[in-house]
């Protein structure tokens, strides 16, 4: 393991550990006492002291922080108070729904945003590379949720080619579940293909303009041939920084995306946990969000050394 | 340099300004009062009276666009003075003292991060209950790291360069040159991305307004038409197409200004740009 990736999963870590003591402390600054909560207004003063002792609410606040924190690596995110299961178990079942969604919209933005952006670059300056260009610039103006409302009005309702919205878990009908991805995954992906093809055209462009090439050519290569050899690699780098920005932003996407489609995903379970001040359930599903957008950026460095070999080495970028 | 005015530039600096005009306009007057209900009206489609027909109360559309566009305005540009305000002076700072200085800036950063405006308002929305402000807030937040990206970027390209060593020979501490010399020369880029946050916060706060976390009523906002919308869209699309298109008409409109402000600024920008998009 080289010296950059240890630093960077090291740079994760801290991360990820900040940001949770950042959503821990900040969430319990909040006036009202669980233990309270759970027992009602008309409890017993020792009724809810013993409460609170047996949920460790009197134990001082970084103790209270740093065993929350064990816990979770343990798989152990607390108890939800209104719907007395367990936070990870909540959580794990809403990810069936954002993690393929968001998966499959990364997928589909790849598909359509990638393509365009080599086309364009292969023939820039022409008519349709001003025109994808256009329209790419459409694309990155257009509301997702805005997008996934014109979807179903154009696939379900006039066509009648998909459900408008709804969820059947995978276990029950893998190909409805399958339907229902579909339509929300293409509202994700529209924004997002858009920035791919800008970023991917103009990699490319920078690539054909770069020394390295004008040698290749000049030593009898073809420019499709020192693209191919030389180039790619170098093109892939901004558009890994963009994939890994994008993964984050699709996964906070799917928290917007799942309203118009009324999907059980991530989202729709955090924000009936603020309308019933759940707190635990809230801050359980909001560190599951900030890992995976951490994460993401993370994976993004990994990349970064597998595709750059002057990584390796252990010097910065 | 090329001074001349880029046609982009021209268009998009045009429609942002009708639109903000319109925003404007609804401060001192709008066709109907928004919070004018009329239910003897409702869904009625454009006609001479409602240019833009009326929403499911009967309040007239344009009415609403109007003040929608003003909140949707107003959310992002505060955004976008908290991301600069605190971002800016990280980044400058980061590039002046380098060191273990550059270190910690860059690590709140990858901290900050970690926090898209989604998340920031989920977590301000649990605490204080919902409202427009969170939607600042939470953008302001995510746009800090991007202002201060920016200003360490364009600092450190200008380092090097001769006129700084002339400067610290004077005698100048890195506070005098941070604010003399490096906040004038990479003001250029800073206001290109502010065009560019702007279009990015009226996108956020639309999102962040249809799903409950931004302006509540009687208020409205872009995001909160098409929230409104989304219970009876299926049966009256019309109420998401006002709403809906009038996003894209502003975000491409800010979006074709940055582009052309910075194609006139700066020839050499045109291959960065779009890397803070996706955020």
């Amino acid at each position: 393991m080289s010296l950059y990736l240890l630093r960077r999963f090291l740079g994760f870590a801290i991360t990820l550990v900040v940001a949770a003591a950042a959503v821990f402390f900040l969430l319990d600054r909040l006036p009202g006492d669980p233990a309270q909560f759970i027992l009602g207004i008309n409890a017993s003063p020792d009724a809810v002291a013993s409460l609170r002792n047996q949920l460790g609410l009197d134990l001082p606040l970084w103790q209270r922080f740093t065993d929350w924190l064990l816990a979770m690596f343990r798989g152990d995110f607390g108890v939800s108070y209104t719907q007395s299961a367990p936070v990870a178990a909540l959580i794990g079942e809403r990810l069936w729904v954002t993690l393929p969604l968001a998966g499959f919209a990364m997928v589909l933005s790849m598909a359509i945003g990638l393509p365009i952006g080599i086309l364009a670059a292969r023939r820039r300056g022409s008519w349709l590379d001003t025109g994808l260009m256009l329209l790419a610039q459409m694309g990155i103006a257009v509301p997702n949720f805005w997008f996934g409302m014109l979807l179903v009005l154009l696939f379900s309702i006039t066509l009648r080619w998909l459900p408008p919205g709804g969820f059947t878990p995978w276990q029950e009908d893998f190909w409805a579940a399958l339907r229902a991805m579909v339509l929300p995954s293409l509202a994700l992906a529209l924004p997002q293909a858009a920035i791919l093809a800008r970023v991917m055209r103009t990699a490319l462009v920078d690539v054909q303009n770069a020394d390295f090439i004008r040698t290749a050519r000049a030593k009898g290569m073809t420019l499709g041939e020192a693209v191919w050899r030389h180039g790619v690699r170098n093109a892939l780098l901004p558009i890994l920084t963009i994939l890994g920005l994008q993964f984050a932003f699709l996964i906070s996407g799917t928290v917007v995306v799942e309203n118009v489609f009324y999907l059980p995903g991530l989202g729709r379970l955090i924000f009936t946990a603020i309308s019933e001040r759940d707190l635990i359930l809230v801050r359980g599903a909001v560190i599951i969000l900030i890992a995976a957008v951490t994460a993401s950026m993370f994976i993004v460095d990994v990349l970064y050394a597998v595709v750059d070999p002057r990584l390796r080495g252990g010097l910065q970028p | 340099m090329n001074r001349r005015w880029h046609p982009s530039l021209v268009i998009g600096l045009v429609g942002t300004a009708i639109f903000l005009a319109l925003a404007l306009t609804s401060l001192l007057w709008t066709p109907y009062p928004i919070d004018q209900i009329d239910l003897a009206r409702k869904f009625a489609g454009p006609s001479p009276e409602h240019w833009l027909g009326t929403d499911f109360f009967g309040r007239d559309m344009l009415s609403l666009v109007m003040a929608g566009t003003l909140t949707s305005f107003v959310v992002a540009a505060i955004a976008v003075a908290i991301g600069m305000v605190i971002g800016v002076p990280l980044g400058l700072i980061a590039a002046a003292w380098g060191g273990p200085v550059e270190w910690l800036v860059l690590r709140v950063n990858d901290f900050l991060f970690a926090f898209p405006a989604i998340i920031t308002a989920i977590l301000i929305t649990a605490l204080f209950g919902p409202g427009a402000t969170n939607a600042m807030i939470a953008i302001g937040i995510f746009n800090i790291p991007v202002f201060a990206r920016v200003a360490r970027g364009g600092a450190l390209s200008l380092k090097s360069l001769d006129y700084i060593g002339a400067a610290r020979l004077a005698g100048m501490g890195n506070w005098e040159i941070s604010l003399r010399h490096l906040l004038p020369n990479v003001a250029s880029l800073l206001i290109v991305q502010a065009t560019i946050q702007l279009a990015l916060g009226i996108l956020a706060e639309a999102g962040l307004s249809y799903v409950g976390l931004g302006t509540q009523p009687p208020a409205t906002s872009l995001g909160l038409m098409l929230k409104d919308a989304q219970s009876i869209f299926l049966l009256h699309p019309w109420l998401t197409y006002v709403p809906g298109l009038s996003i894209v008409l502003i975000v491409i409109s800010l979006n074709l200004a940055g582009d052309g402000l910075r194609d006139m600024l700066d020839p050499r920008l045109k291959r960065e740009g779009l890397a803070n998009a996706a955020a």
